[in-house]
This record gives structure tokens, sequence and C-alpha cells, in this order.
């Protein structure tokens, strides 16, 4: 494969990403998609850059802005487009909506609802990796808003001190829902801590997708080479409010557009755009609006479960009550 | 109980239930605070470290929420922890994992996943450890569909039950007691020898009143009984050892025998176990009973360290015996 031929790949997969949530966003103003509704868009490059670098095996855990690491994982729009619609066909069946997408297939092992609760399972799945010495790389992402509570800290020191392949990810989008960086954080450096820990860090802007694999690729050596953690802080921004219901009053209009001239997608495009592979990303753009509609049609076709499905998903076997 | 037994205390029994099954299946681990080197807090795990080392055995920091977590994660991969809290108080700072990840898992992945896991640690009343360690967490877990609980009175049932939990593949709350560790009893040695959930036993048979009770409180209903018996009341005892899934079918067939039922049980009044144990009585064997049934339970107070006011809420022998008589219409 050439280097053209790959990025072109990973534009692919954040265009993918970004139409459809762009859609999932319009189906939730119709009422097919109920409940909370966190949209990835502006933070594509990272999911798509450390899915890139890691192997197949590799576990990945998420935050309830999850639908971006389980489409770049390798989650069909279909199947995750059917659960954010409820239905039967959805990777959870329905029973996990937009915040819990899993896809144990493509070893994505969730996203998880309480904020920083998901760290402490992603340094188990690391622990049983070494447990097994099966190789694998666990990788968790998490926001900067989850930074000072209990169970980041408690994943932390327990993933340094036992020596643990995982590697945590901030993903620092700069806003705790409508709370920005400076009035969350005494020190906005959050791998800082990470000396206090034992354990490495690294920190960057996100600027584009390339440069989101090289970080992970070290990473991800120090991880499977020498079972040893890493604490990495990427500087990312979300276009859209925290969740559907957020008109997102807090930054100015100024900043968002700022954000959005620097959009690893746009670079992604622009890149290949001077590449002269401008009708090669018109062909991709349209299988990709294909690829959305279609999951649009599956989804709205599809049928809702049914309550034959909770018991069964409660316990195995016979039912404890 | 068939087949060659050994007697031994209460807190060996649940240590044959590990050892046996992490000879059995070597998914199986143990962690915990001061499980290894230390031994255990209350010497349950002795010796553990020195029989599978410490990729087994393993010495967690004090960070409950944290090493709950991790066994969570480890178990949704195909591991099969036992997690040790130095007594159940602790869980409380860990309750976030059990209930919203430990419980869910199996349902907010539509199935894909599950979390074959035991929690375990003696529970409730130990003697005068004040209001922060003497709580009674069974009420808090048995409420969570996707958990099951048990509580052993007895050492064969402490085996057995260990055995079932951690062969189960879904979790388990296991419930101890400081106060029964150095109970002794036989245990049968068959490695096959387990107890199945959501069935009560029969701890002494009696025909007049039913007590309902678990974990330490069934020995203390069994000296209420020997009371009682001295007047004339000759008391079934029923010890639940599951209290998430409960036995139904032993409640609705002891009740239709004896007509009246006392439960008796550690922990507040306030809804909980008891509670639902009564709900399902009155809602099963409505025809069946002849008095209301009553519930002796810890005071509705946190517990206070005075060693006199702790005895004063703590249930006790003579407050079962006032319940039982209450239900047999005997009261002075």
């Amino acid at each position: 494969m050439t280097d053209h031929e790959r990025h072109l790949g990973l534009y692919r997969q954040m265009q993918l990403i970004r139409r459809f949530e762009e859609e999932a966003a319009r189906a939730y103003a119709q009422g097919k998609i109920g409940g909370f509704l966190h949209l990835y868009i502006g933070q594509e490059a990272i999911a798509v850059g450390a899915v890139a670098a890691l192997s197949a095996s590799d576990y990945v855990l998420t935050t309830y802005r999850d639908h971006g690491l389980a489409l770049a994982r390798g989650m069909s729009p279909r199947t995750a487009m059917s659960e954010l619609f409820g239905k039967a066909t959805g990777c959870s069946q329905g029973l996990g909506g937009s915040m819990h997408f899993f896809d144990v297939e493509h070893n994505m092992l969730g996203g998880y609802g309480i904020v920083g609760g998901h760290l402490p399972i992603a340094a188990g799945t690391a622990f049983a990796s070494k447990y097994r010495g099966d190789g694998r790389v666990s990788v968790v992402f998490f926001g900067e808003g989850a930074a000072s509570i209990g169970d980041c800290h408690e994943a932390m020191a327990l993933s340094a001190l036992w020596k643990l392949p995982v590697i945590f990810v901030c993903e620092n989008n700069q806003y705790a829902m409508g709370t920005p960086l400076t009035r969350t954080l005494a020190n906005d450096d959050v791998t800082a801590r990470a000396a206090g820990y034992g354990m490495a860090s690294d920190r960057f802007v996100c600027e584009n997708v390339h440069q989101v694999m090289e970080h992970f690729d070290l990473a991800i050596k120090r991880a499977r080479e020498l079972s040893e953690p890493t604490l990495m802080e990427i500087r990312t921004y979300r276009h859209r409010g925290h969740s559907m219901s957020d008109p997102g009053k807090y930054r100015t209009a100024e900043e968002v557009e700022e954000h959005k001239r620097r959009d690893p997608l746009v670079v992604s495009r622009t890149a290949l755009e001077k590449a002269g592979l401008g009708d090669k990303l018109t062909e991709l753009d349209a299988s990709v609006e294909t690829e959305v509609q279609d999951a649009i049609k599956f989804a709205d076709d599809s049928p809702e479960p049914g309550p034959e499905l909770l018991a069964a998903t409660t316990y195995k076997g016979a039912f404890a009550r | 109980m068939s087949g060659p037994t050994k007697s031994v205390r209460f807190r060996e029994a649940i240590r044959m239930g590990m050892v046996e099954e992490m000879e059995r299946d070597d998914r199986v681990y143990i962690v915990g605070e001061e499980v290894g080197h230390y031994q255990g807090a209350y010497k349950v795990t002795e010796g553990m470290l020195e029989k599978f080392g410490p990729k087994r055995v393993i010495d967690a920091p004090i960070t409950e929420s944290g090493f709950t977590g991790i066994s969570i994660g480890a178990a949704m991969v195909g591991l099969r922890p036992i997690v040790e809290y130095m007594t159940w108080n602790f869980s409380a700072v860990a309750f976030d994992q059990i209930l919203n990840n430990a419980a869910k898992m199996r349902q907010m992945s539509g199935g894909q996943l599950h979390v074959p896991i035991v929690f375990r640690a003696p529970n409730a009343s130990a003697k005068q450890v004040g209001s922060q360690h003497s709580h009674a967490m069974e009420h808090f877990y048995a409420h969570v569909p996707g958990l099951k609980v048990v509580a052993p009175a007895t050492c064969a049932d402490a085996k057995g039950l260990m055995k079932t939990a951690i062969r189960d593949d879904d979790p388990v709350l296991y419930m101890e007691s400081e106060t029964l560790y150095n109970l002794k009893g036989d245990v049968p040695e068959d490695p096959e020898f387990t107890v199945p959930f959501g069935k009560a036993s029969v701890a002494r048979q009696g025909g007049d009143v039913t007590i309902v009770s678990w974990s330490r409180m069934v020995h203390v209903s069994l000296q209420a009984a020997e009371e009682l018996a001295k007047e004339g009341l000759d008391v079934e005892v029923i010890d639940l050892r599951s209290l998430r899934p409960l036995d139904e079918e032993a409640l609705v067939a002891n009740v239709s025998k004896t007509h009246r039922a006392v439960v008796a049980y550690e922990g507040w009044p306030y809804g909980g176990v008891g509670a639902e144990v009564v709900d399902r009585i009155q809602r099963l064997a409505f025809d069946e009973l002849d008095a209301p049934i009553e519930r002796v339970t810890t005071l509705d107070y946190p517990m206070p360290y005075n060693a006199k006011l702790e005895q004063h809420v703590i249930p006790s022998a003579e407050r079962v015996i006032e319940a039982v008589k209450r239900v047999a219409y005997r009261s002075a």
C-alpha cells in the first residue's frame, strides 16, 4: 500500500464518522434517537489514528462519546445506527444506546456512561493480557473532565505499580461539558501527574491523523514490549456541544471557527487534494454517503427488541430473583 | 452429606473452596488488601501466596474501586477473579464499579460480555468496631438485578457456596461474618461438592413457628429456638444461605406447615432482604398465615461503639424470642 492509499483509507474512516454523526444528529432531531447523543465531531483523527496504530486483537475502551471509536474499529454503520435507533440489530441489541457501544468481535469493549469509571476496567483488560501473556495492549480514552475523579487516579496508580500494558489517553477537548479547562484543573498539563505514578507520558496538540499514529506507535511499543503504561494527553476540540441538548453558549463563535479551520479532517482532505487525488476523494465521499444512507434505512427498517431479551441479558440461565 | 469429611473452622472452609477452585482452573486468582504476604486480615487466605505465588494471590494497595474495576475488566475478557475486601464496609467506595459495571455489563453489551467474578468479605457487626465498620451490605446489593448474593452460616455451606460462586458466570457477592470465622464444622472433602444457589436449608425442625434467617443470625435464632423449646414452643429455623436468588418454594412450604414466621437478620429495618422475604410470604402464602410476620433487625441507628449499646442495637436471641412469642400469641 502506498502512503497515499493509506492516507485515503484514514480519510475515509474520518469522513465516515463525520457523516455518520451528522446524520445521527438529524435523526435525533427527528425523534428517531432518544436519550443522550454525544458527538465526536472534530476529534475523529484521534480514534482513527490510534486504531491504525493498534493490532486488531488489542482492546479499546472509551467514554459515552463512543461512536467514532466503534466505527474506526470496524463496527458497521448499520449496526451502529441501529443501536442509536434502539433496534434489535444494534451492536447491543438496542439495550445500550449511544453511550454503550460494544463490539466484542472488534475488541471494542465499550462505551461507558460513568465518567472515569471505565479506566479501571481498561487496566483490568490489560491485567488479563499480562496474566495470560497474550501480548495485547489496552487503550482507554477519557476526557480531561475525568482527570480529577478517583477511579482515574486508582487506575493509573495500579497500572504503574503492576506494570500493565495499557495506554491512558486523555482527549483534552478543553471543556468538561460546559466548564472550561481553566475552571477544572489547577495544572492544565494532565500528563504532569504521570511522574507521580512513575509512568511514561506524552502530550501533544492533535494536528493530523498521521501525527496521532506516530505518537501511538511509541506508546504501543512501550506497552507491548515492556509491559509499561503510558499517560497520553491530546489537545483536541469538539465542534458541537457536549450533547444534543447543549447549544454551547459557553464559547464564542470565533473560537469554534478557529478550530474548524484546523480540523484534522480538513487537513487530510487538503493534503490529498494537493496530491492530485481530488477525483478519488469525490469517489470516497460518495461511497461514504451511500453507506450512511444505507445505515439509516437499515436502522429504520429494523425490528425493535422484545421483552424476552431482558431476562436473558441480566443473568445467564435461571433468573436470580 | 456423603463421603469423607474433615472438621475445619469456617475460615478454612472458605479457603478450601477457593484453593480447590484455583487448583481446578488457572483463570481463578484472588486480589485484595493483605491477602498475600500478611496472610489475610482475618487469615482466610493463609498459605495461599505460598501455594499459588504472587501471580495468583495479589496484594493490592488500598484502592477498592481500582482493584474492583480491574478485576471486572479482567473477568470481561476471560479471567475469573475473587476480590476480597477487608470488610464489606469498604466495598462502599467500589459500589459504582459493582453497580454500574459488574451488574450491567451483560445487559448493556447486549449479551456480548459477562462478568464471572466473586466479591467476598466479612459482613455486618463484629465487636465494637463502630458505625463505619458494622454495615450489613447484603441489603444494598441484593436490590440489584445482575448480581447474586449468598451468606453461609455453616462450614459446609461456606465451602460449597464458595465453589458454586467461583463457577458461576455472573457476579456473586459472598457474605462472611467475622464472628463465624472460628466456628467449627464438618465439610465434605469431595472436590466436586458444591451447594446450589437459591436453596434454603432447614437448620432446625419444628412445627409451631418458622424463623427465617441467614449468616450469623442463624446461630442466634438456633439459640432462641432452644430457649423456646423449654417453654414448649417448637421452632423451625430456616437458613436461607442464598439471598438472591431467594428460595420462595422453601418459604411457602415451611410457612404452610407452621403458619407463623419471624425473619431475623442483621441490617436496618427500612426495606432490605427481610422486607423482601416478608413480601414474598404474604403474597404467596397469605391464606396460610395465622399471624402477621415479624422482623427482628438491627435497630434503626448507626452502630454505637459502647458495648452495651451495641448489644442493644444488634438483634439478640432475647428479641427473637419475644417476636416468636408474639406471633405465637404467647406474649406474657
